[in-house]
């Protein structure tokens, strides 16, 4: 029985820097639990990916390597992870919740007959069972769940919802290689190569200020409105999701977990409710302000300074204000 | 060719959210709901696919009793029929391996080529019922697809990966399809759409009446609104003095 992390390579051979929030997440468990730590590394060419993997203070790594994992497939890895589970055997899986775990974690854990606790942002231990927090409604609630059912049980943790664990170099752990059997025919999704799309002209983490818009907004034609105060205050201008989704500002204005994340010295979201994928881009700013109909919405949990009104009326009367400064 | 598209419908955005006695649940009584808008992206494709393939679509949902607002929105924007999976297990949160379950069980009587679902719930937001449903119905999938093409037999995909990366993947059909959002422009029903909805069948199944149970994994201990990770100031009065203030305080922290 152990906890056991599944540490994520990006497709250019790097671990996903997510791998390590997963680790610092499964060390908490593993010690409330008094269980073992160990960490899993998957992919086509490990390298010296499990020797990193085994200097991060965890007691074994497992690797998993096959010529059939080089590029990620679905079907590839759960058949894979399917037969690591079985051999490892751990009591608990812990997966960081980046976009290739949210494309197969679910199909794993149903191929094992388990459920998932995807994108968890804290675990409690106040009781038997340990308690896993995860935001609910667009972040408008929060929910305390426990897993049932039998080991293994397999849950993701939230981008930025815990620190990165640190190298441990002095105390490297064991490796063992895990012998796994893929049919290159069961595999059914074929994939090509990433490429990233032509990058546009806004640098937004190089900005010093940003003034930011969500739904509020209302209408394109109001965006002149938040121009005029980003100008004013020698800001760049960003939006939500849906604004770019929308067609209203170009993709590369986008913060978000889709989009940019930024971390400049003021961030004023104007019409922002602040759903968790908008936070995780944002919530570094030094300084936060938002403006807001909404008092319930996510976005004031994370403000320093919070205007519960209409941007229709605060905004202008900002400007007006910095004009007579 | 055949499309399922699954939908579901939440409480409306703007809606107060009220968790029930017990603190496990939510009282949604007074709740007004929409169809889940990553949703609407999903039966947008399949309505263009439709446009363009002479394609039969077809909207599912799995809801407490007469939920029937995503299915109704579906099938006056050009649906061809609804089925509606009804128990009080799916009115607050339900896991996604009991809904798949559910929703496997009606699709595979369908033997769709397509099935189409939005990236995520804005409700609980596990964003696992498609991947799941996949896996159940023995489908290949891709998640997060913004651009889907095919010519009957296989699909041509365009998937977003992180932070600016994308990826292009082919697969047979049948297939599952998780769409995202921005994929497409979903359009409005119009007032013939919605007149023509109330002639197009809905299928209503109860649940009990599905081979469909599952023993629960996630169990909700309890609902509360969110412990705050600042403790901000809120600035109060007219906007002309909340405009002060703020302004006031940005040049106090020294980031105007």
């Amino acid at each position: 029985m152990s906890v056991l992390v599944v540490a994520e390579l990006t497709h250019a051979g790097d671990f996903h820097p997510m791998s390590w929030e997963a680790l610092t997440a499964g060390r908490e468990l593993a010690g409330q639990l008094g269980l073992p730590l160990s960490c899993l590394v998957i992919g086509g060419s490990l390298g010296d990916r499990s020797a990193e993997a085994a200097a991060r203070g965890v007691t074994q790594v497992a690797a998993v390597e096959h010529a059939l994992l080089s590029a990620y497939t679905a079907d590839g890895f759960c058949s894979a992870l399917t037969q690591a589970l079985g051999q490892i055997a751990p009591q608990y899986v812990v997966f960081p919740h980046t976009y290739q775990v949210r494309d197969y974690g679910p199909k794993l854990a149903t191929a094992v007959g388990r459920a998932f606790l995807s994108d968890c942002t804290s675990i409690r231990f106040d009781g038997a069972e340990p308690i896993f927090v995860k935001q609910v409604f667009q972040g408008k609630l929060s929910a305390d769940f426990t897993l049932a059912g039998d080991a293994p049980r397999l849950f993701s943790v939230q981008s930025g919802a815990f620190a990165a664990d640190a190298e441990r170099p002095d105390s490297p752990a064991p490796i063992h290689a895990l012998a796994i059997e893929l049919d290159e025919a069961a595999i059914r999704v074929h994939p090509t190569e990433p490429y990233r799309e032509a990058a546009g002209t806004a640098d937004l983490s190089s900005a010093e200020r940003i003034v930011s818009i969500g739904r509020g907004i209302k209408d394109p034609e109001n965006i002149a409105l938040a121009q005029r105060l980003a100008d004013a205050l020698g800001a760049e201008l960003a939006a939500s999701r849906p604004i770019c989704d929308s067609g209203w500002l170009p993709l590369d204005r986008q913060v978000g977990s889709s989009g940019q994340t930024v971390k400049p010295k003021l961030y004023l979201a104007l019409g922002i409710s602040g759903a968790i994928q908008h936070l995780v881009g944002m919530k570094g700013s030094e300084v936060i302000a938002a403006i807001n109909t909404d008092a319930s919405a996510p976005i004031f949990e994370v403000a320093d300074y919070g205007v519960v009104g209409d941007l229709f009326e605060v905004v202008p009367e900002l400007l007006k204000q910095l004009e007579q400064s | 060719m055949k499309i399922v598209v699954c939908m579901k419908q939440t409480p409306s955005k703007d809606s107060i959210l009220r968790t029930s006695a017990d603190g496990a649940g939510l009282d949604l009584s007074q709740t007004e709901f929409e169809t889940n808008e990553p949703d609407s992206y999903a039966l947008e494709e399949a309505l263009r696919l439709k446009d363009e393939h002479s394609a039969e679509v077809v909207a599912i949902t799995a809801g407490a009793a007469n939920t029937t607002t995503a299915i109704r929105d579906a099938l006056a924007k050009g649906a061809d029929r609804g089925i509606l999976i009804e128990d009080d297990l799916f009115a607050g949160v339900a896991e996604p391996l009991a809904t798949a379950t559910a929703l496997a069980v009606a699709i595979r009587k369908e033997s769709p080529d397509l099935v189409l679902t939005g990236l995520q719930s804005d409700d609980v937001g596990f964003g696992q019922t498609g991947v799941v449903l996949a896996e159940l119905l023995g489908l290949p999938h891709a998640t997060l697809i913004v651009e889907l093409r095919t010519d009957g037999a296989t699909l041509d995909v365009k998937r977003e990966l992180e932070a600016g990366w994308f990826q292009r993947l082919q697969l047979p059909l049948p297939a599952l399809l998780t769409i995202q959002s921005g994929i497409n422009k979903p359009r409005y029903a119009t007032l013939m759409g919605i007149k023509k909805a109330k002639k197009k069948p809905l299928d209503r199944l109860p649940l009990g009446e599905l081979d469909a149970a599952v023993s629960p994994g996630l169990v909700v201990q309890r609902l509360y609104a969110p412990t705050k990770q600042k403790t901000g100031t809120l600035l109060t009065g007219t906007p002309a003095e909340q405009a002060a203030q703020l302004l006031t305080k940005l040049r106090e922290a020294k980031v105007l």
